[in-house]
């Protein structure tokens, strides 16, 4: 009886939790190495060292801050709502966590291969915005407070575009299952079409992770770190560790919706020798040097230009882009 | 397949949510029971450049950020109709494309009408 029940369930369910703990720990390293590789990017770009002190080249530097971090004080602000406050960044990162579940690093190698994953992930990140306004209201200090609001509405503005982007993919493809998305084919003119909504889409995702130049609910210079200036020790760690899960995971759905996920670049066949997982991270360490770049170049935006960007060009912009994919689709007579 | 047979496939996204909550949770709970904790009265006051806090911090703000959020939901709304709509353009052809231009043509009404109305406007 005990056999019969482990030949049924127990193998599978010992694979599923391996695998989680596999992603998981991927996900957490890739953070530590982004927040090291972030800092030793912006370093050369501004000809310095970035950090060279803890380990060969600062390799273990990401270990040390995070050790430090954890062992300094929690400190909850007398005036503020204390279990919201320590909640916020729980569900910040347990959002941040959650995404990764669907993704697919490779050919049938994704821990739930549920049929709607792209609503998924837009849903999951959509709520990682009651994270920020409850760490923003449950402070009670005037710059989480303005962090949280301005955050929170700028999040929902680059959502909007967002989704428009996506539909179009879907469009194009046919399917919200993610693995579908990567492997179906796209012609030369179906890519071209889409290439607009590429740059949308990146720049959506600055916004998103409330990234420079779009960086104005933590402006350090306006804001002194927005809706977590009161969050110290493990909960500050809490929410640097999603804010860089959410940037991998934007780099991730980037990938998978427009660079081809795990498939070599550009269609080479010879290329498909080196496995599929490689191609995925190298893809996505493209989107994140994106990222830092970005940082390191753009003089932060300000609250009215950000809005008009989202409202008026970007909105208006992936509506109309929404008809013409698919009034091109149905014209061609190819939509999936 | 059975009708309840889907669901197994987020059974994973489940574990995950568990999984995910006791390491956030982990987390915290060994900062606490690691770090020192020496509170003092301006410590713990809210942070305001070295000033007492001057009142309290839930007062009026600008009401465009209701606004937003309102414009939010309406679009929201339309991408939440948009997403199956695009699933399955194939099956539902030229009809199907021409109402959905048309819902899109009346929401498009509305957004000129707000810019127009300054919504979109912040100075």
């Amino acid at each position: 009886m005990m056999m019969e029940l482990w030949n049924l369930y127990g193998m599978q369910t010992l694979m599923m939790l391996l695998h989680m703990v596999v992603l998981l720990v991927s996900v957490l390293l890739g953070v530590a190495y982004l927040s090291y590789f972030e800092r030793k990017i912006m370093g050369a770009m501004q000809m310095r060292q970035g950090p060279n002190t803890v380990g060969p080249f600062g390799l273990l530097q990401p270990f040390a801050d995070a050790l430090k971090l954890i062992s300094k004080e929690t400190i909850i602000p007398s005036q503020s709502n204390r279990a919201v406050f320590v909640l916020a960044p729980i569900v910040f990162t347990t959002l941040a966590l959650l995404a990764w579940s669907v993704i697919p690093v490779n050919a049938q190698w994704v821990l739930a291969d549920i049929n709607v994953g792209i609503l998924f992930l837009f849903a999951v990140s959509s709520m990682s915005v009651y994270g920020v306004i409850m760490a923003g209201w449950a402070s009670n200090s005037k710059y989480a407070f303005l962090g949280g609001m301005r955050s929170a509405s700028q999040m929902v503005s680059y959502e909007v575009s967002m989704g428009l982007v996506i539909v179009t993919v879907i469009l194009c493809v046919g399917s919200m299952n993610l693995s579908d998305i990567v492997t179906a084919p796209r012609p030369w003119w179906m890519q071209i079409l889409l290439f607009p909504m590429l740059i949308i889409f990146l720049v959506s995702i600055l916004a998103e992770t409330n990234r420079a130049p779009f960086d104005l609910p933590e402006g350090e210079s306006e804001l002194s770190g927005g809706f977590m200036v009161e969050y110290s020790a493990a909960t500050f760690v809490l929410f640097f560790l999603s804010e860089y899960a959410n940037m991998i995971l934007m780099s991730a759905i980037t990938v998978v919706l427009f660079l081809g996920g795990w498939l070599p670049p550009f269609g080479i066949e010879a290329l498909s020798i080196v496995p599929g997982v490689i191609w995925f991270v190298l893809k996505i360490c493209l989107i994140l040097f994106f990222f830092v770049w970005c940082r390191a170049t753009f003089p932060r935006y300000r609250y009215d230009q950000l809005m008009r960007l989202g409202w008026k060009i970007f909105l208006p912009f992936s509506l109309l882009w929404v008809v013409v994919v698919a009034g091109t689709l149905i014209m061609m007579d190819a939509v999936p | 397949m059975a009708p309840l047979d889907f669901l197994a496939d987020y059974l994973p996204i489940l574990v995950m949510l568990f999984i995910a909550f006791f390491i956030a949770i982990a987390m915290v709970t060994a900062s606490f029971i690691v770090g020192k904790s020496k509170p003092d009265s301006a410590k713990l006051s809210a942070y305001e450049c070295g000033f007492d806090a001057f009142d309290d911090a839930r007062h009026k703000f600008d009401v465009r950020f209701y606004l937003v959020a309102i414009l939010f939901i309406i679009f929201d709304l339309e991408i939440a109709f948009l997403f199956p709509w695009a699933v399955s353009l194939g099956d539902i052809g030229l009809f199907g494309f021409w109402s959905m231009v048309i819902f899109l043509g009346v929401l498009t009404i509305g957004l000129i009408y707000e810019w127009n109305k300054g919504a979109l406007d912040w100075e």
